[in-house]
């Protein structure tokens, strides 16, 4: 008896974390809705829609071979990409790709470069947050 | 008593001579795995920073030199900021060290680099002497071919590249 109760104890600690915790994903919506809100106080949540727009938008500011997102990641988030150098990328659809954007650090890394690229410039919280918010609902 | 005259067969003995020599041949080829094997990176850390945009590429494809001069300036990497923190640069850099072409046991990495001056320390891979006479059969349109499109995509061609063996 004593055994059940502690093996049914172990399996709701396991699961804890799934149901009462944010995700990785979620605390960083969390974040970039804060820095968001500190730089435009009229900051009203993020849209998927506007992600959506950025994604497929071409810029002129970044490099001439990465004019969009979709230069590397593909037409559709919920296909493969490609380098320039030929390596496949995992779909940025997390339907598709699910361990995605679960470690905070790698995806600010990839902000980062990605953006300088695509815009010549680094992302705004609001952007980073408008195109996770696309990619989550895909 | 009448000798027996011992009659060789000859021909036979010949024959299977020299079957016998060109499978030595072609099983030395298959033990090395077809002629070219470069051990993938083993540290997950430099997989992931250094796979991220393209192959890993093995240690063993350029001296040290050639990694020490490509990790001091990651900022312009070929075109690319590629820039780490300090700590993951050090830990890459270390690695590619210890493992380079002129590392010592690199049976074809040292063959690789062979007729690199000293004085030099090549960035790209594809420059090696070496590596230009290998491909130099490859026609540009068939480096243009949409499924090849940059030279660093050796597994477009090498399919096992990413386990290290680079056959034809």
């Amino acid at each position: 008896m004593k055994t059940k109760t502690t093996t049914t104890l172990l399996l709701a600690t396991l699961f804890l974390p799934l149901s009462s915790f944010a995700t990785p994903r979620d605390d960083l919506l969390e974040q970039y809705a804060t820095a968001a809100k500190s730089a435009s106080p009229a900051f009203s949540g993020f849209s998927a829609a506007r992600g959506e727009k950025l994604h497929v938008t071409k810029f002129a500011g970044g490099k001439a071979d990465t004019p969009a997102c979709t230069s590397c990641h593909a037409d559709s988030p919920r296909s493969a990409g490609r380098t320039p150098a030929g390596k496949s990328i995992e779909a940025v659809a997390v339907s598709v790709t699910p361990t995605r954007y679960t470690d905070p650090a790698k995806v600010e890394k990839w902000f980062k470069r990605n953006c300088n690229d695509v815009l010549g410039r680094e992302c705004t919280p609001l952007e980073k947050g408008d195109w996770l918010s696309f990619v989550i609902s895909q | 008593m009448k000798a027996i005259a011992l009659k060789i067969p000859f021909r036979p003995i010949v024959l299977g001579l020299v079957v016998l020599f060109f499978s030595g041949i072609l099983l030395e080829r298959a033990q090395a795995g077809g002629g070219y094997y470069y051990p993938p990176v083993a540290d997950p850390v430099v997989r992931e920073e250094c796979g991220g945009c393209h192959l890993a590429f093995p240690a063993s494809m350029l001296p040290k030199r050639s990694w020490t001069r490509m990790m001091g300036d990651l900022k312009n990497h070929f075109g690319d900021d590629a820039s780490l923190d300090a700590a993951t640069t050090e830990r890459i850099a270390r690695y590619l060290d210890a493992n380079a072409a002129d590392s010592g046991g690199q049976r074809y990495g040292g063959k690789l680099i062979r007729g690199v001056s000293l004085e030099k320390a090549p960035l790209r891979i594809t420059e090696l002497p070496k590596w230009v006479r290998e491909h130099r059969e490859i026609t540009s349109a068939e480096w243009k071919a949409k499924e090849v499109g940059s030279k660093a995509n050796c597994v477009a061609c090498h399919t096992d590249a990413e386990r290290g063996y680079y056959d034809e």
